[in-house]
């Protein structure tokens, strides 16, 4: 079980960092939808792995729960990052349409840059 | 309990939608309520400051959830500085940005721009680590906004830079977190600040990559190296009224780093052994030379202003990574300084670079109007960006070379600072006299042939009265800062205390729900 928990989160980490260094908008939106994954699992984790447990006691004998915390952390966490790639994409797309490159590292030179930006 | 606290989080996030959705047809009704709202606010957090000043750590909890369970808001006299600081930003920039007409080349500035103070406001009071996480995506999420804020090529793609370099930081925020959920068990940071001093020293590793891992957050934020490569980017292609306003989103960096490695990982807990100080100062001394270079290198004006952010929060990260009391206090009238200094550059970059048909390129061009007022104003900031007397930033920097005489390594911080102002100060003077002089020059020779163009040409208009006040405000400040120096190292000194004492902060905090 530990062994299957952090050998995803490294390998979702792995490929969300190599994605991410593609530096082109669609893979980089998937490697930062990986990496968001993969912090979501070691979120969960954080609370320790307790498999069967529920996380809210119904009365205050019973012994084995699991942190409730953690999964309301992971709740927020998925909100946010969903949001988050939704702002990615829009935005991906409107640089994709008006420079014709999906390039994510400006590399064109600073002397066509000073133009258009103060126009 | 007090409501006030909460008031800086709760009227911009009530306004912004009440802006997007009811007035987003209206530019008139949708500046009436921002600035009334910029006004209330600033009203608030001079209340704020008012009731920090006596010392005394108060404490929101929200839904009356006692600390440890439930998220609460801190004030103290360094949240309600900074709370302050923003709001008179905001009213500045809110200024320039509704008389030079930047509010309506694109949609939806005024919703934004409340958002983005909620989220700074949010950030600065909070004293829960996961809710500052929250606030930080707020902040965000307003920025991205804000940075394309009126389009085009350039832009976009800085702006698609600046968001993904910003989402692969709150994913290692949240990987910081988790991994301090995992070893103290808590996130609310004065619970956190007495389970981190339990640890023993042999258990400590995993809370010192907690720590570390916090620490390459609020660097990326700072604009610390060697993470700083995003911001020259996203501030020299940001519309400049929004440049001016994130002036105080690498301080909200400094600020996290400031509370969280004081109060939590402070120097003195036996678990980290000093460790946040090592990494910080040399990372801050190269940020401070990077900035330097850059601004002498930059051919281009509003990078150069970018680059000149750069180095401030490298001068200003020095004086936070020694962790005394002297060089917090001398870092954070620093930061004051630092803030309104860059505000007011790039304002009046803004209203110079909208006037020159070479736009912010730094080579000689036909004089523009008015070049005696924006050459005194451009002068005037760039004194203070620099650091030389009379303004507040040679008062910043003094204090902060006195500061860093005790700790070990004080010849590299000395060398930096004083190499690093030269650097600046001879590249905004090239920028100046290319800008100002030069182009009076190039002005008298122009043949008269020429001259018919002069209708064709977009007709330039002078600045009026109310473009230029913001920027003589920012000014202003900068002067006051210097003239009330007594009074504000006062506060500071008293600031700093407070936060190297964290016990106040922490009794204040865990011991709120008892008392209510």
């Amino acid at each position: 079980m530990e062994l299957v928990v952090a050998s995803a989160v490294g390998v979702l980490t792995a490929g969300g960092v190599y994605l991410i260094l593609r530096l082109r908008a669609f893979p980089v939106i998937l490697g930062l939808a990986l990496l968001s994954y993969a912090v979501n699992v070691f979120l969960f984790a954080t609370g320790r792995l307790a498999i069967n447990a529920p996380p809210v006691l119904q009365k205050y004998g019973e012994a084995a729960y699991t942190d409730p915390l953690p999964q309301a952390l992971v709740l927020t966490a998925i909100v946010i990052s969903f949001g988050m790639t939704a702002v990615l994409v829009m935005i991906a797309l409107g640089a994709y349409i008006e420079a014709d490159d999906d390039r994510i590292d400006m590399t064109g030179d600073d002397e066509a840059a000073g133009k258009d930006s103060t126009a | 309990m007090m409501h006030w606290i909460i008031a800086p989080v709760v009227l911009p996030a009530l306004l912004a939608p009440l802006i997007a959705f009811v007035m987003r047809h209206d530019i008139v009704l949708a500046r009436a309520a921002s600035f009334a709202g910029t006004l209330a606010l600033v009203a608030i957090s001079v209340g704020l400051t008012v009731l920090a000043a006596d010392g005394a750590t108060h404490v929101y909890e929200l839904g009356d959830w006692p600390a440890p369970f439930g998220i609460v808001l801190v004030l103290d006299r360094l949240s309600a500085l900074l709370v302050l600081l923003t709001s008179v930003l905001a009213l500045i920039v809110l200024t320039h940005a509704t008389a030079t007409g930047w509010d309506a080349r694109g949609r939806h500035f005024h919703a934004l721009f409340q958002f983005q103070l909620m989220g700074i406001c949010g950030a600065f009071l909070t004293g829960d680590a996961f809710n500052l996480f929250v606030f930080f995506e707020v902040l965000l999420i307003a920025s991205y906004g804000l940075m394309i804020h009126g389009g085009g090529k350039v832009r976009l793609q800085a702006g698609l830079q600046y968001v993904v370099m910003n989402l692969a930081g709150s994913t290692l925020f949240l990987f910081a977190l988790g991994t301090l959920y995992a070893t103290t068990g808590t996130l609310n940071i004065a619970d956190l600040a007495v389970k981190v001093r339990e640890i023993p020293v042999e258990d400590a590793a995993l809370i010192r990559v907690a720590a570390m891992l916090l620490m390459i957050v609020f660097a990326i934020k700072a604009a610390l190296f060697p993470i700083q490569f995003w911001l020259p980017a996203t501030y020299a292609n940001a519309p400049a009224p929004v440049a001016a306003l994130f002036a105080i989103m690498t301080k909200v960096g400094a600020y996290a780093i400031v509370r969280v490695h004081t109060v939590v990982f402070g120097p003195d807990v036996a678990a980290l052994s000093g460790l946040p100080g090592t990494w910080l100062y040399p990372a801050a001394a190269v940020t401070l030379a990077i900035g330097a270079f850059g601004v002498l290198g930059a051919r281009r004006l509003m990078p150069m202003l970018a680059f000149s952010v750069v180095a401030s929060m490298g001068t200003l990260m020095l004086g936070v990574a020694a962790f005394t009391p002297w060089a917090t206090t001398a870092a954070l009238y620093y930061l004051i300084h630092s803030t309104f200094a860059a505000a007011a550059l790039f304002l009046l970059a803004d209203l110079v670079v909208a006037r020159r048909p070479e736009g912010d390129r730094l080579s000689a061009a036909p004089a523009t109007v008015q070049n005696g007022l924006f050459a005194a104003l451009f002068f005037a900031g760039a004194l203070g960006m620099a650091g030389m007397p009379p303004l507040s930033g040679f008062l910043g920097k003094l204090m902060l070379l006195d500061a860093l005489r005790d700790p070990g390594p004080m010849v590299l911080g000395w060398v930096v600072i004083l190499g690093g102002s030269l650097l600046i100060i001879v590249g905004l003077a090239r920028a100046g006299s290319i800008l100002f002089w030069k182009s009076t020059a190039v002005a008298a020779h122009i043949p008269p042939e020429e001259e018919c163009e002069d209708d064709i040409r977009p007709e330039i208009r002078p600045a009026g009265p109310l473009q230029v006040a913001p920027t003589m405000a920012a000014v202003a400040l900068l002067a006051l800062l210097a003239a009330f120096a007594g009074p504000v190292t006062d506060y500071l000194e008293n600031t700093s205390a407070q936060l190297f004492q964290p016990d106040d902060y922490i009794a204040a905090v865990l011991d709120a729900g008892e008392e209510g």
